[in-house]
């Protein structure tokens, strides 16, 4: 019951919040935009994790399994850690949001997109790499994580200068 | 000023190939300049594409993306004609804006 009190009093106050911001014009648009705007929030934690099993938990909140349906394109040898194109397509259906992870980078996450109901499962980027590392991408699909792994050789580091 | 957003959008029917190029530093905060000391972030860090009122792709960046960043997606829903509106937002609060036609 206490439970029950103490959330309810949460979510008045939250609500109570708003509509002042509303009535003072800090926020632009109406509650229900912002609610559903909500899932579009910018994921500051994941990127701030150095790990890529913490950025994966701070972003998804469950861990990847591997895949042969998530194809990674991604160099052998990159002379230039600093410009790596990596890119990916999936033959998974349900689709929702694909990201880009490299291991040994100072923060692992790089980018991480995504995939509204019309758009295609597959996306083309550059990415930054310290040195030597695996890349890996989590797609996640029907609420699942799958994940491919590629180690990608770099000559030249891409965060070093 | 022109916008740092370069964006090719070309309809094949069914999908719209997008393909964008973004003008921006993209400093992840690691790297040190001629001087020895860090260069402080600075990167795009959310770059939404819309079309028709409706978000077609969000790309959440880090520190990590290249300098001057590409990307490239494709989406069905659209037709040649119609016009996309692009827009970023950096760790320091600047944003752009534009639009393509879908050609």
């Amino acid at each position: 019951m206490e439970n029950d009190f103490s959330a309810t009093r949460r979510l008045i106050l939250q609500g109570a919040g708003v509509l002042t911001l509303i009535g003072l014009g800090i926020v632009p648009f109406d509650v229900t935009k912002a609610l559903a705007a909500a899932n579009d929030k910018y994921p500051e934690e994941a990127f701030k994790a150095k790990s890529e099993a913490d950025a994966i938990k701070a972003l998804y909140g469950k861990t990847p399994e591997p895949s042969d349906k998530v194809k990674m394109d991604a160099p052998e040898i990159a002379e230039n850690g600093a410009v790596v194109p990596i890119s990916v397509t999936t033959t998974l259906s349900d689709v929702t949001s694909i990201s880009f992870l490299v291991s040994e980078n100072p923060v692992a996450l790089v980018a991480s997109y995504k995939i509204p109901a019309g758009t295609l499962p597959s996306v083309s980027n550059r990415i930054k790499m310290a040195r030597t590392s695996n890349v890996v991408v989590v797609v996640e699909a029907g609420g699942k994580l799958y994940s491919a792994n590629k180690e990608v050789k770099v000559t030249v580091g891409g965060c070093g200068g | 000023m022109a916008s740092t957003i370069r964006v090719r959008a070309t309809s094949s029917g069914e999908t719209t190939e997008v393909q964008a190029l973004i003008q921006h530093p993209m400093d992840s905060g690691f790297v040190k300049d001629s001087k020895g000391e860090l260069i402080p972030a600075h990167f795009i860090q959310q770059l939404t594409f819309e079309h028709d009122g409706k978000k077609v792709f969000t790309a959440d960046w880090g520190g990590g993306v290249s300098k001057d960043p590409y990307v490239k997606f494709a989406f069905k829903g659209a037709k040649k004609g119609d016009e996309l509106k692009i827009s970023w937002v950096d760790n320091k609060g600047a944003t752009d804006t534009t639009t393509a036609k879908i050609q």
